[in-house]
């Protein structure tokens, strides 16, 4: 029997690439180990090993195509003692066929985020997401009034806008270099730096060792002598290493010195739960950097707010925790095209308007918010969708005023449940808007268990739509 | 299938042909510095203000007017005085909590230093950093650290901003045996070397983290040797004669502005008092601490130098004395008399 070579899934989170080059062609002898084939994602190239012996008989995917979908036959391998030329015309057996896990994904749109594999921090060469997934149902999003009306825009990923972001401050302002692992050379470990060495060169584009707790504390140093440093750390689970700089050194010392100095500087990188990487390597901080006086906390949803608000935040004369996700870096989003577009830090985005509930979320938090809104319009409940963006200052002010119209509130986050995100929100809420409340906050959060690994457990273990629409029945007694 | 990941764009880096390098060509240690009269007044001058402040700061905190932990820096003045000896302008230091000594030898205002500690507004956090957290921008003083080793990190930062710019500063980042413990340190040494930072690590031995003596928390008890692995070189001082402080800071100084990168200087030096003021050091003998004042002690060395010159009558010592007795006495004062931080300060410099 012929050997069918398929499209190989790189990383969990891999769901097509492109065939970018063969290095065998037909009629070539293979043994186990050559490499036959470049296999393309947005991230890196890598190359293919073949595991069987045999000539290779027919290229069934010619290079240059790209969206080959994992687990495509590419090639057709004719093993000892066959005909090549046969062993080609046999057609391949069967098609395409994702993972189970990949499948139940698609008819489940709702649990999307929870269940989309996604890449381990260190390996991430090969990460894809499902970048062309729409990140929301084709709702009417209101304007965000800090967008000119009239205002051209593109369509881009957060991944771009975050490069962006930097690239264009690192343009304006001499001050600012980033430093972290794999930032330069490697081009990120998710390739948000790409193209950032080849512009600004390696004394702005520095690649530290693995030394988290050394490169923060170098970082809130040089922002002390008056630099301002963007800190990548590759996730933000790794930055516990350096949270004692960060809080300590960074957050206090403006206070410490009685206004003299301060750090200002960028703490950045992907935060909140990954796919299947379990227990160390999935978690949201948004809550604990949030506890912290001294910093500000920024977890954006949209391309547009990645790249309006680390522009501000690389400004900002504070230090800022600047939490991103690695689920919504190929994302794609509608970004305004203008020559320097910044965002106030603090102020929350009111993405659709409604009347009979209040949904607050931020960062992939939204993923959820935004599908149970589309999800209730079918059952005629309007929710009203407030995107945070910024966990600190928060901007409390919409979301009561927004419950103030709506009676009711539902918050949705990642993290985990106790003293979370959402428990102070529900706290401010209940002590500033308690006769206007016509039903208990909800809180819907990541379940009060470390991150597993299995696929099933995972998805338990995060928020889902179903839930959050479970919870806007219950406060709307539908 | 079996895949081999390698780079998008493979470039071989040209950090793999450096590290063949050569064997780490380590200075010696120099010669103590030959100092001229005025030198040495300067050195007694400076010596005998800290000695003073931090008596006087050890009082205001038996009378309650200084609260939390207070580290006093007697016995040690030498240090800070030799080392400031070499700076130029925009130099940077740092230290950790053991931090009044340096803050002096950096020109800052005794009274500033001491409305600080008395918690006033005053003080050069205006109240709100105390001891342990306490900084001039004006004076290139970046603290005052609290948490043991964590000034290494921002020290080496300091210093980087000083490659970034391409100016000639150094950073001198001090730290005690007890810090040259800390993980955090040897990351710190890594990157200073790797990109040649100009930043002098001046380890403080003054022999006790704490209540522990450097043979039962040391694997190694030469710091001078802890940057080897990093090929940092590094030199023992005899931090106790402000003269060698003196010489050794000149030359790890023109090993930084030279471009050469991180230098270490292990000073072995000695605190007289406890490790905090509610330390009550039972852990060493009284003939230990007596035998180091009455043999080495850095200002009776500089002292019996310059009446042995004739450089000094008793009478020009006593007006130095006096002299110093008095900025303190007034920075106590001060310190005493300066209102507490108005209640709204509480809310101020949290964020910009």
């Amino acid at each position: 029997m012929p050997i069918e070579i398929l499209m190989p899934a790189l990383s969990p989170t891999m769901e097509e690439g492109n065939v970018s080059k063969w290095l065998k062609k037909v009629g070539d002898k293979i043994t186990a180990g050559d490499v036959i084939a470049e296999i393309e994602t947005d991230k890196a190239t890598m190359e293919v090993e073949a595991v069987d012996e045999g000539t290779l008989a027919k290229i069934v995917v010619p290079e240059g195509t790209e969206g080959v979908k994992v687990n495509t036959p590419i090639a057709i391998l004719a093993v000892e003692g066959e005909d090549a030329s046969k062993a080609a015309d046999a057609a391949p057996s069967k098609a395409a066929e994702a993972p189970k896990q990949e499948a139940q994904k698609q008819e489940a749109p709702a649990d999307d985020a929870g269940g989309k594999a996604r890449a381990a921090a260190d390996e991430p060469a090969v990460e894809k997401e499902a970048a062309k997934v729409p990140a929301a149902p084709k709702t009417e999003a209101a304007a965000d009034p800090d967008i000119p009306a009239g205002t051209e825009m593109v369509s881009m990923t957060v991944r771009e806008a975050l490069r962006d972001a930097m690239a264009e401050e690192m343009r304006r302002d001499e001050n600012v270099f980033i430093m972290g692992e794999e930032v330069a050379e490697y081009q990120g470990a998710y390739k948000i730096t790409q193209g950032l060495l080849q512009e600004f060169g390696p004394r702005r584009v520095v690649d530290t060792p693995i030394t988290e707790h050394g490169f923060a504390g170098v970082g809130v140093g040089a922002a002390m002598a008056g630099l301002k440093p963007i800190v990548e750390f590759m996730t933000f689970n790794f930055a516990m290493q350096a949270i004692d700089q960060i809080v300590n050194s960074a957050a206090k010392t403006l206070y410490m010195s009685g206004g003299q100095m301060g750090a200002p500087i960028v703490f950045r990188g992907p935060n909140g739960a990954a796919a299947r990487v379990a227990a160390q390597h999935s978690q949201d901080y948004g809550a604990w950097y949030g506890h912290i006086p001294g910093l500000k906390v920024v977890q954006p949803y949209t391309a547009a707010d990645a790249k309006g608000l680390l522009k501000a935040a690389i400004r900002d004369p504070n230090p800022v925790i600047f939490l991103e996700n690695e689920i919504l870096y190929g994302h794609h989003f509608d970004v305004p095209k203008l020559d320097d577009f910044v965002l106030p830090i603090g102020k929350a985005r009111l993405h659709k308007a409604g009347k009979d509930v209040t949904l607050v979320s931020w960062g992939i938090g939204m993923t959820y918010a935004v599908k149970a809104e589309a999800e209730l319009a079918g059952l005629g409940i309007d929710a009203e969708v407030i995107d945070l963006r910024t966990i600190r200052p928060m901007d409390l002010d919409s979301v009561i005023a927004s419950v103030r119209k709506t009676n009711r509130l539902v918050v949705v986050e990642e993290g985990f449940p106790q003293s979370s995100v959402g428990d102070f929100i529900a706290n401010q809420v209940s002590r500033q808007a308690f006769d206007y409340l016509d039903a208990p906050v909800i809180t819907i959060a990541g379940k009060d268990v470390p991150m597993p690994y299995a696929a099933n457990l995972e998805k338990l273990a995060l928020p889902s739509v179903a839930e959050v629409v479970e919870a806007v029945k219950a406060v709307t007694y539908r | 299938m079996a895949v081999a990941a390698r780079k998008a764009s493979a470039t071989k880096s040209k950090a793999d042909a450096k590290s063949q390098a050569k064997p780490l060509a380590a200075p010696s240690a120099p010669k103590p510095a030959n100092f001229t009269r005025e030198q040495e007044l300067d050195a007694y001058r400076g010596m005998l203000l800290i000695r003073r402040f931090e008596e006087k700061a050890g009082q205001l905190y038996g009378m309650g007017f200084i609260g939390g932990f207070c580290h006093l820096y007697i016995g040690q003045e030498a240090v800070v005085t030799g080392m400031k000896m070499a700076l130029i302008e925009g130099d940077q230091m740092i230290t950790a909590y053991r931090d009044h000594g340096h803050m002096l030898a950096m020109d800052m205002s005794p009274r500033g230093v001491m409305a600080e500690l008395t918690g006033r507004r005053g003080g050069y956090s205006r109240g709100k950093g105390g001891s342990m957290h306490m900084f001039s921008k004006e004076k290139n003083f970046y603290g005052g650290h609290g948490i043991v080793g964590a000034q290494v990190s921002l020290g080496t930062g300091l210093a980087f901003a000083n490659r970034y710019r391409g100016n000639k500063n150094v950073s001198l980042t001090y730290f005690g045996d007890g810090a040259a413990n800390q993980g955090q340190v040897y990351e710190s040494f890594n990157m200073a070397s790797l990109w040649k930072l100009p930043v002098i690590y001046v380890i403080e031995n003054n022999r006790y983290a704490m209540g522990t003596s450097v043979t039962r928390s040391s694997a190694e008890t030469d710091f001078s040797q802890r940057g080897v692995s990093f090929r940092i070189p590094g030199i023992q001082v005899d931090g106790m004669d402000v003269r060698a402080v003196k010489s050794a800071a000149e030359l790890a100084v023109e090993w930084c502005r030279s471009g050469k990168g991180p230098i270490i200087l292990e000073m072995q030096t000695y605190r007289y008092r406890g490790h905090s003021m509610s330390d009550p050091a039972k852990y060493r003998s009284k003939d230990e601490v007596q035998k180091m004042r009455s043999e080495h002690d850095p200002i009776e060395q500089v002292k019996a130098r310059l009446t042995a010159k004739k450089w000094a009558s008793e009478d020009e010592l006593k007006a130095i004395d006096k002299e110093v007795r008095d900025i303190v006495a007034d920075a106590a004062e001060f310190a005493q008399t300066d209102p507490e931080p108005d209640a709204s300060e509480l809310w101020t410099d949290i964020t910009l």
